[in-house]
């Protein structure tokens, strides 16, 4: 029986897509208009179909569901298919798609066809990376995710986009280089690069610290962690407010999802080796960034660094490799996800209205966008991490999860409590409160129809997850275990075999 | 009944927050304080359930976080400790929303002002009804929102934006000890629930565990990491550096957070914790130690204050300082029923407070008051059963509650008991003086305000003043009704 290729289904509507806004002749508006309207709707299908994913995902099992296999290049299947890990940042990348696509239908006001195009490119990569079952179809989306990105910064970015965009091409492509040398070597190794594959054979454990090291290069650059996170500003502070949402939202977790699927299950004793190195580098990110962010008189660089603090929380609790802190690492990214890209939004209402990023150009403005205020202070205290938000959830389980692997790890970490509820209050203080000073500014008005619909469910979202946070758990909870426990029984035969070496 | 008693705030809140802006202020105003109203009769009819019939038990909502054995339910907790706490939260509460009907009236912001007081209040409730830590967690950290909220209420003064944060981060200090409380908790008993860590405590009396790479006593360190955060809340020596900065929001909120409800969670907190104090010695003898050394500096400073309302508020953190030398000697019946009766006469005494500053078009140094006890008699009386509670003249409830716990101290038979006593007795005389002190300069004299201000003085609407007695009521007979509950059975007030 053939059944349904729906991942497949969802990583090329949006490519179907481009096809039709191609297609698009008439008026320079018209064309604008109707591929506004084009991304709009078929973003919205990949939703759809995401949504049925989720739907109809079986939380009971660890193994790979909804797999296709083909026969593509020779030693290289084009296989798809996600577990409890995966399948959730699918369904996060096709959330905040059409969202993105909301934010910028007014905003983005040249080469508006291109921009969709780029927009749906981007998206087909995405969900692509996430589906992937083959290390080499991996690497393709996973880089292919590049070209969109540098297109969106560097045409319809800010006054450095150039500078910009090459940064963040040139750091991250060094980082997928030394990840492709690793799989060529992997290849070489094991002679396939199914991913179930290649997590059921690990190599020797000197190749592990190598191959380990390689693919590190590559996902740290993306997560982004310290001291490699220097692209990451530039690329937000130049990037126009759709694409600042999508790289903090979902191209920040394929460095993340990328340490669970290739450095956890592959190289586990490498893993463990290099554990203690990834903890301090959490730490210094976490503690150094935010109190860089408390400096910044650039809103999007604030957000920007208080990213790279929280996807700190993220490594911390991926490599602490227990229970509470890789579930609530995934957990913390899907937040994250959730959260700065509303931050960049509820950042992009402001420009849009005023063009300036400056923070200090604004205050005031809970006299005269009483509702937009509102909604800045849910996202700000989510990302401060107060209970009851979903941010609260994923920091406290991956604190409590490097509690119990080292407490003096969990001691500095948990400062970062505070420092983040230090540089976000400056930031709503200095932005909403206190008195008014510029004429302009008083003039803003309140949000309008589409900003209410891209930032209400995420409001809804974050607060019910924050209550409810059992949607996300229930689907990872199974094949997190099943990564631990092969995690876990890896390391104890290697260890088992080397005090038997040692005994001879 | 108990679901009544939590969650009728919430939804006053939540219905006057996303439609406020559709309704008329007296709607909003009747929505929230008709709420209250309902909620405090709930809590006492409760009160006399369990507190009477014996009852306690534990009505689970759903499910929260589970990550493979950390699981935590939504729950709530409903036994004497959480009962005493609820009445006191719930009746204040509505006093204090009905007295800012008249007390904000000349505010365009009405509608909000009433919303956020209804969210503390839940807050509050989720905070002490909390049959776990994370839940407990939530109640604190709602507490300290809603703190923030209130306290930079008035947001276009840099000074109240300020203040809102100093209170925010000073708190999230306090906090990050509570969060390693919490997860060192989950480490040494497996769950954060209660009823578990309870059940278990005998069993890990002696047990260690490794912190900072030492094998430290795990109850120790517990406890301690517990009370950093209740120094944090109840503004301890240390990290009380908020509290007063707090004054900067609206009184009724200072009535109501910063004297009767919020900063009174670390007392909870300890006294909910007091069978993992128990076999924590050392960690009791510091909260004796920073306890009765916050009574004697608080003190020290409330004797120098010229704001009424900072006089009030050192007075607090001296009184809650009593609280934890209290509880540092085991007393945790003592530190209970000094915390209800402190509730009920220093939200009188605030909002009198409160009521001087609006006759006076809003002025708050008590030197440019006096001479106005004939032009605001019913305030003025009603200051004096404040203060005489506050000071502890008999038969005033503060008599009953103060004297317990100096008493408590003095019997512990420690050197830190007596030294606790000493402070305890020092800061006693002290607070007779400020008191006194507050009240001469504040009525009596010659005016030292402008004509102007003097020309507008008048006394409280109705609304404002029926409150003022509800409090004065609890100020004056709520030491020796109780007195039996609490202290005659020396063990009800425990967790």
């Amino acid at each position: 029986m053939i059944e349904f290729p729906l991942l497949s289904v969802m990583t090329f509507l949006p490519l179907a897509g481009v096809f039709l806004i191609l297609m698009i002749r008439g008026d320079r508006e018209d064309v604008e208009r109707n591929s506004r309207h084009v991304a709009l709707f078929t973003s919205f299908f990949v939703l759809a179909f995401a949504i049925f994913m989720y739907l109809r995902f079986d939380p009971s099992t660890a193994d790979f569901q909804f797999v296709e296999k083909h026969k593509w290049l020779p030693g290289i299947a084009y296989h798809m298919g996600v577990d409890g890990i995966s399948m959730l940042f699918v369904l996060l990348a096709a959330f905040l798609t059409p969202i993105c696509i909301v934010a910028a239908w007014d905003s983005i006001k040249t080469r508006v066809k291109e921009f969709m195009i780029a927009f749906l490119v981007l998206e087909s990569f995405m969900i692509g990376t996430f589906c992937a079952l083959d290390a080499v179809l991996f690497y393709v989306f996973f880089e292919g995710v590049l070209l969109p990105m540098f297109l969106i910064i560097g045409i319809w970015g800010g006054p450095r986009r150039v500078y910009a965009s090459y940064k963040f091409f040139l750091y991250t492509l060094l980082g997928s280089v030394l990840m492709l040398l690793a799989l060529l070597t992997l290849y070489a190794q094991v002679g396939s690069t199914d991913i179930p594959t290649l997590m059921a054979s690990p190599v020797a454990r000197d190749m592990q610290l190598w191959l380990w090291l390689a693919f590190f290069a590559s996902f740290a650059v993306k997560m982004p962690m310290w001291p490699v996170h220097t692209w990451l500003p530039d690329a937000h502070v130049e990037a126009p407010t759709a694409g600042s949402v999508i790289l903090a939202g979902v191209l920040l977790k394929m460095g993340g999802y990328g340490f669970l699927r290739f450095s956890l299950p592959m190289f586990p004793e490498a893993t463990l080796y290099f554990a203690p190195m990834v903890y301090w580098l959490s730490i210094i990110a976490i503690i150094y960034t935010s109190l860089v962010a408390l400096v910044q008189e650039d809103m999007k660089k604030l957000i920007a660094y208080s990213s790279v603090a929280h996807m700190g929380f993220v490594t911390l609790g991926i490599f602490s490799a227990t229970t509470q802190g890789v579930e609530g690492a995934i957990f913390q990214m899907l937040s994250h996800g959730l959260i700065s890209g509303a931050l960049f939004l509820c950042v992009g209402v402001v420009y849009d209205r005023l063009h300036t990023r400056e923070i200090s150009r604004y205050g005031g403005l809970v006299n005269n966008m009483p509702r937009y205020a509102t909604i800045f202070m849910v996202f700000m205290l989510a990302s401060v991490g107060l209970p009851g938000t979903s941010g609260f959830v994923g920091e406290f389980l991956v604190l409590l999860g490097a509690f119990q692997v080292s407490t003096i790890v969990a001691a500095f970490a948990a400062t970062g409590v505070i420092l983040g509820a230090a540089y976000m209050l400056l930031l709503y203080r200095r932005v909403i409160f206190g008195p008014q000073e510029n004429e302009d500014t008083f003039k803003m008005p309140d949000l309008n129809a589409r900003e209410y619909g891209m930032l209400v469910p995420l409001v809804i979202l974050v607060l019910w997850l924050g209550i409810n946070p059992a949607p996300i758990m229930d689907k990872i909870s199974v094949s997190v275990d099943h990564l631990l426990t092969n995690y876990n029984a890896h390391i104890e035969s290697a260890q088992a075999i080397q005090a038997e070496g040692g005994g001879k | 009944m108990e679901l009544l008693a939590v969650f009728t705030p919430l939804v006053a809140f939540l219905v006057t927050f996303l439609f406020g802006n559709k309704m008329s202020a007296a709607a909003v105003q009747f929505i929230t304080c008709a709420g209250l109203i309902l909620a405090a009769l709930m809590s006492v009819i409760l009160f006399f359930d369990v507190v009477f019939e014996g009852r306690s038990y534990v009505t689970v909502l759903m499910p929260w976080v589970v990550s493979g054995d950390f699981a935590v339910n939504w729950a709530l907790k409903i036994d004497t400790l959480s009962v005493v706490m609820m009445c006191v939260i719930n009746i204040v509460s509505a006093c204090v929303h009905v007295y800012s009907v008249g007390y904000m009236s000349h505010d365009e912001c009405k509608s909000r002002f009433m919303s956020y007081l209804s969210l503390f209040t839940f807050a509050m409730l989720m905070l002490v009804t909390a049959d776990n830590l994370l839940q407990l967690f939530f109640g604190w950290e709602g507490v300290g929102l809603a703190s923030y909220l209130l306290i930079g209420f008035w947001n276009k003064k840099p000074s109240a934006n300020a203040a809102a944060m100093k209170a925010f981060i000073v708190n999230r200090v306090g906090d990050f000890g509570l969060v390693l409380g919490i997860m060192a908790i989950f480490v040494v008993f497996g769950s954060v629930e209660f009823g578990v860590i309870f059940e278990a405590a005998a069993a890990h009396a002696e047990t260690t565990f490794t912190f900072f790479g030492r094998e430290l006593h795990a109850m120790t360190v517990i406890s301690l990491l517990l009370f950093v955060g209740a120094v944090g809340k109840s503004a301890q020596l240390g990290l009380h550096t908020w509290l007063p900065d707090a004054m900067e929001g609206p009184t009724p909120v200072s009535a109501l957070i910063h004297a009767a409800t919020m900063v009174t969670a670390g007392i909870f907190l300890v006294a909910r914790f007091s069978p993992l104090f128990e076999y924590a010695p050392d960690a009791l003898m510091v909260v004796a130690l920073v306890g009765a050394t916050t009574a004697f500096v608080a003190a020290t400073i409330a004797l120098t204050q010229f704001d009424i309302k900072r006089v009030i508020a050192y007075s607090t953190m001296s009184q809650l300082g009593y609280m934890f030398f209290a509880l540092g000697v085991s007393a945790y019946g003592a530190a209970m029923f000094h915390l209800m009766t402190h509730a009920f006469f220093k939200g009188l005494l605030f909002l009198g407070a409160g009521s001087v500053i609006h006759a006076m078009s809003d002025e708050q140094d008590m030197r440019k008051m006096g001479g106005i006890w004939k032009k605001i008699p019913v305030t003025y009386a009603l200051m004096w059963i404040g203060s005489l509670a506050l000071v502890g003249i008999f038969p005033f409830s503060g008599y009953f509650s103060k004297d317990i716990v100096l008493e408590a101290a003095w019997a512990d038979h420690t050197w830190f008991g007596h030294y606790a006593f000493w402070m305890g007795i020092a800061a006693a005389f002290m607070t007779a003086f400020y008191s006194w002190r507050l009240i001469i300069m504040t009525f009596h004299g010659a005016p030292r305000a402008s004509k102007k201000v003097m020309s507008h003085i008048h006394e409280s609407p109705g609304v404002m003043l029926g409150p003022l007695m509800v409090l004065a009521v609890g100020a004056m007979f709520a030491g020796f009704v109780f007195y039996e509950p609490f202290v005659g059975d020396s063990g009800s007030a425990h967790g």
